[in-house]
């Protein structure tokens, strides 16, 4: 094959597979942090979903006749692995993994044609996809190991063995029930509480809560932050998306709450609950599926936010960033079409696309 | 004492431009090597065509001695620049010789033979009094002296700088921004003949008429910087004249980058600088201008830098226009490792070249020969993800992943949509792309297709336009013939009324009644025909002959009838 000898000539600054690398590597501290607070589990679903996303991707680009090694090296299938991983409970039996990681692959990710062709995100599109079908599996989530909320709560953490056995058999070891070892998240608990008409100065009793999230929950969530900011200071990501999807919770949340702070939670509960940190920095600012042009960027990013507002207290389920997401991943043409930046020496309304 | 001046001038207000990239500029190779006259090489290969617009025409012919600085092909065209014998010699060739090109083209050039003396040929005067001429005449003379952009575009200048009387020019800016990594020559001209640069600013000055003059030089050149500030200072232009720092960013060396930077302005897209009032002028060419003027010398050398880790002594050379690559460098001392790309112009924008043998023409600034380490073969380009990365840098501010989606597609009329004919192909973006996708490449290819396109589409418009006037003629006609036969049917369906219906069987019939009636007359008086009587016998015999003849014809077609 004759050498493409077209200008720029330089070695090229940046690489796919590096800026995947510095993902996986941002996604860390959120990693161990889950880790710490929800056991092995959460680490058993990492690996287990990372093997079955490059199994299932090095299958379809056999079937395709790409080149597989090449691929894999990109890391991408990687990264959706584990966001997808860090997005289900730690309770999560294999097959569910199994089948929500090769949707994702599979169906949501190579049948579009691979990575950069996907109108929506792969982990998100799995994580509903088994949220909608399985909605108990998906919902079984572990109480956060601090020790004084498993006291109040007479509540175990599991072992590495009792995990990787829940994982693969859907057994609990026999001196276990699912009430000693479950527990709802802080938004489960908070919004089924609210459904209930309970005042949020009393449902804040509960040891449950820590400073603005749950306790545990709201420290991955600022793990992830540090991830994200990680990310924003190497430039693999740009400040666009985030802040305005942070803000497009922030800001009604702080309305509705200035309005009534009985019925409305105070607005940093929303940034530090739930996936909203690893949703700002990992997953709506997934470049493939997400509005290019900067304007876009940001109507996209606080669309994602509000939605996720919107859904929290209005929706059927607790966490709203995976639909909101999938939501705005549909949006993004339009968007793209209606954002144009103004080009160099054109007219300040010429940007604009038409048709 | 000098750097306090410079603070009071950096006060002046800047612009920037969206994007543009910090790379290592990696002039440290060249740039204290000074400007040293390459020498003068056993043949010049000069192309006729080394300008935008059309190809010179050769006035010398095979065989003949040419002087130094002799016209041998004249401009064809408003939009074109003579070409002057850079040596004195003899024409051994006028034929296709390679050219730099980025297909590595062949072209028509005039080859010389030198002959090492050098000798000069008659040259125009010297106009040290421009003050006295009109505009007009200094165009003429830069015209003459077949000056271009020698920053790298090579636009005729003096069509440049004849934007017409319907613009108000008011701003020259003078661009020694010199933004490409590793390129030196117009730091070391600024460097050394700062005074010349100057005389060309006050040429342009009177021929502009224009209120002030910018000369914006990137940061990165502190002695060029230093060495204008001081020629500046000795000279009488201080009023108007300024000496700009802008920062380093790549590509501010641009046109509508610069502008945009010294001015606040911008070009407006598909126009031109004088639109909004401003012309701009490399520095190299503001030299040769001077050149032209003042000494009625033409453009027959240039500076042009040799660089890359893969040349052995780095240099700026002066060198003679139409001097082959192999012979520079020679001159500087040979590539390093056999493994050297060989690219004219910079890292961002210039192109490969195969053959050293190509000529240096009037908009080559730079030769460099990198190493494999310094230009890596990209790696086979991965899908784009659309991070953007491209679109942060894009100086035009264009959306770089967008281009990129339709061009691929061949989709030109959404490509032209997301404005693909703003690109500057400054290579920002490719540069930039973590799938290592050549985007650069993809623009050139739907520019051209574009372009192929256009020609395609005026082609088939031109035609269905004649066909439509053939069509029409063809109608016309027809619709001519009609009508004049309707006249004339008209005409005898009036006159068919009262005589007989046909005139032409009314006129036989009258000459028969007249034939008849002079019959009548004649046997009245006796009058029988005559011409059978009192035969001689020849006449008889010829009679009798033919008769005979007759028979056997007679006696057929009667058989025949029965």
């Amino acid at each position: 094959m004759p050498r493409l000898l077209s200008s720029p000539h330089g070695a090229r600054l940046n690489r796919t597979d590096w800026q995947m690398l510095q993902v996986i590597l941002a996604l860390v501290p959120g990693l161990i942090a889950m880790i710490y607070y929800f056991g092995w589990g959460v680490l058993i679903n990492a690996l287990l979903a990372s093997f079955f996303a490059v199994a299932f991707e090095s299958a379809v680009l056999y079937l395709r006749g790409r080149p597989i090694l090449p691929t894999i090296r990109d890391l991408s299938a990687v990264v959706t692995a584990l966001l997808f991983a860090l997005a289900v409970p730690p309770t999560l039996p294999w097959w569910l993994t199994l089948l929500g990681i090769f949707f994702a692959i599979v169906i949501v990710k190579q049948l579009y044609g691979g990575l950069g062709y996907n109108p929506f995100n792969p982990a998100m599109a799995a994580y509903v996809f088994l949220l909608v079908s399985y909605p108990l599996a998906m919902t079984n989530w572990l109480p956060p190991a601090v020790p004084e909320l498993l006291q109040a709560k007479d509540l175990v953490s599991l072992s590495f063995w009792d995990s990787l056995r829940l994982i693969f058999t859907g057994e609990l070891p026999p001196h276990l029930s699912w009430d000693a070892v479950s527990a709802a998240t802080p938004l489960d608990e908070m919004f089924t509480k609210l459904d209930q008409d309970i005042m949020i100065s009393e449902i804040r009793q509960s040891p449950l809560w820590g400073d603005f999230g749950g306790k545990g929950w709201e420290w991955v969530d600022n793990w992830f932050l540090l991830g994200g900011l990680f990310l924003l200071w190497r430039k693999v990501i740009r400040w666009r998306i985030p802040v305005a999807m942070l803000l497009g919770i922030l800001i009604p949340a702080g309305l509705f709450w200035l309005y009534d702070p009985q019925v409305f939670p105070f607005p940093a509960f929303h940034v530090f609950a739930g996936g909203t940190m690893l949703g700002a920095f990992f997953i709506a600012t997934d470049p493939v599926t997400a509005s290019t042009t900067p304007k876009g960027q940001l109507i996209y990013g606080a669309a994602i936010g509000l939605l996720v507002f919107i859904i929290r207290h209005w929706g059927g389920y607790p966490d709203a960033v995976a639909f909101s997401v999938l939501l705005m991943n549909i949006a993004v043409p339009t968007i793209d079409q209606y954002t144009q930046p103004r080009v160099f020496g054109h007219p300040s309304d010429s940007g604009r696309g038409q048709g | 004492m000098h750097s306090a001046r410079i603070r009071t001038q950096l006060r002046r207000p800047l612009w920037r431009f969206h994007g543009g990239l910090h790379i290592p500029d990696e002039k440290g190779l060249s740039r204290n090597a000074c400007i040293q006259d390459a020498k003068l090489p056993k043949q010049l290969i000069l192309p006729l065509q080394q300008h935008i617009g059309a190809a010179a025409k050769p006035l010398v012919q095979v065989g003949e001695q040419v002087y130094t600085g002799q016209k041998i092909a004249e401009a064809q065209g408003y939009v074109s620049a003579p070409v002057h014998a850079s040596s004195s010699g003899t024409v051994v060739a006028i034929e296709k010789h390679p050219i730099p090109h980025p297909s590595g083209l062949s072209a028509p050039c005039i080859c010389i033979e030198t002959d090492g003396k050098d000798t000069w040929g008659e040259r125009p005067p010297e106009l040290l009094d421009y003050r006295n001429l009109d505009p007009s005449e200094i165009r003429a003379r830069i015209r003459w002296a077949g000056v271009v952009g020698m920053g790298g575009a090579a636009f005729p200048t003096s069509v440049k700088l004849n934007p017409g009387s319907d613009q108000n020019i008011h701003t020259l800016i003078v661009n020694g921004a010199e933004c490409e990594p590793y390129i030196t020559c117009d730091d070391r001209l600024m460097r050394e003949q700062a005074g010349r640069i100057l005389q060309g600013v006050r040429i342009l000055r009177y021929l502009l008429d224009v209120k002030r003059c910018l000369i914006g030089v990137e940061d990165n050149k502190p002695e060029a910087l230093e060495a204008l500030r001081l020629a500046l200072a000795e000279s009488d232009l201080k009023g108007h004249t300024e000496i700009v720092s802008i920062p380093t960013l790549y590509p501010s060396g641009g046109e509508k980058q610069l502008i945009k930077i010294l001015t606040g302005k911008e070009v407006p897209s598909h126009g031109i600088p004088a639109q909004i009032g401003i012309v701009c002028q490399n520095v190299g060419t503001v030299a040769a201008i001077a050149d032209a003027v003042l000494e009625g010398k033409p453009l027959i050398s240039r500076i042009v830098t040799l660089t890359g880790r893969g040349i052995a002594q780095p240099q700026n050379f002066s060198v003679r226009i139409g001097t082959p690559f192999s012979d520079l460098l020679e001159q500087a001392g040979g590539l390093r490792s056999e493994g050297a790309k060989l690219i004219i112009g910079g890292p961002m924008m210039g192109f490969v070249i195969q053959d050293p043998r190509v000529p240096v023409t009037k908009a080559t600034n730079c030769l460099l020969a990198l190493t494999p380490e310094e230009s890596p073969d990209p790696d086979p380009p991965r899908p784009c993800i659309r991070c953007g990365a491209c679109m942060a840098v894009c100086p035009m501010n264009l959306l770089p992943q967008q281009l990129y989606w339709y061009a691929r597609a061949k989709d030109l009329d959404k490509v032209q949509d997301y404005h693909l004919f703003d690109c500057i192909e400054c290579g920002c973006c490719a540069l930039v792309c973590p799938s290592h996708i050549p985007l650069v490449h993809y623009y050139r290819y739907a520019k051209t297709e574009s372009w192929a396109r256009e020609q395609e589409k005026r082609k088939a418009e031109h035609a269905r336009r004649r066909h439509e006037a053939k069509e029409a003629r063809l109608a016309k006609l027809e619709a001519e013939r009609k009508a004049k036969l309707r006249k004339k049917k008209a005409a005898l369906a009036k006159q068919g009324t009262g005589a007989a219906e046909d005139p032409k069987k009314a006129a036989i019939e009258a000459a028969k009644r007249r034939v008849a009636e002079k019959k009548a007359a004649r046997a009245k008086q006796g009058v029988v025909p005559k011409n059978t009587r009192n035969l001689n016998p020849a006449q008889q015999r010829q009679i009798e002959a033919a008769e005979a003849r007759r028979q056997p014809m007679r006696s057929e077609t009667q058989r025949e009838r029965e």
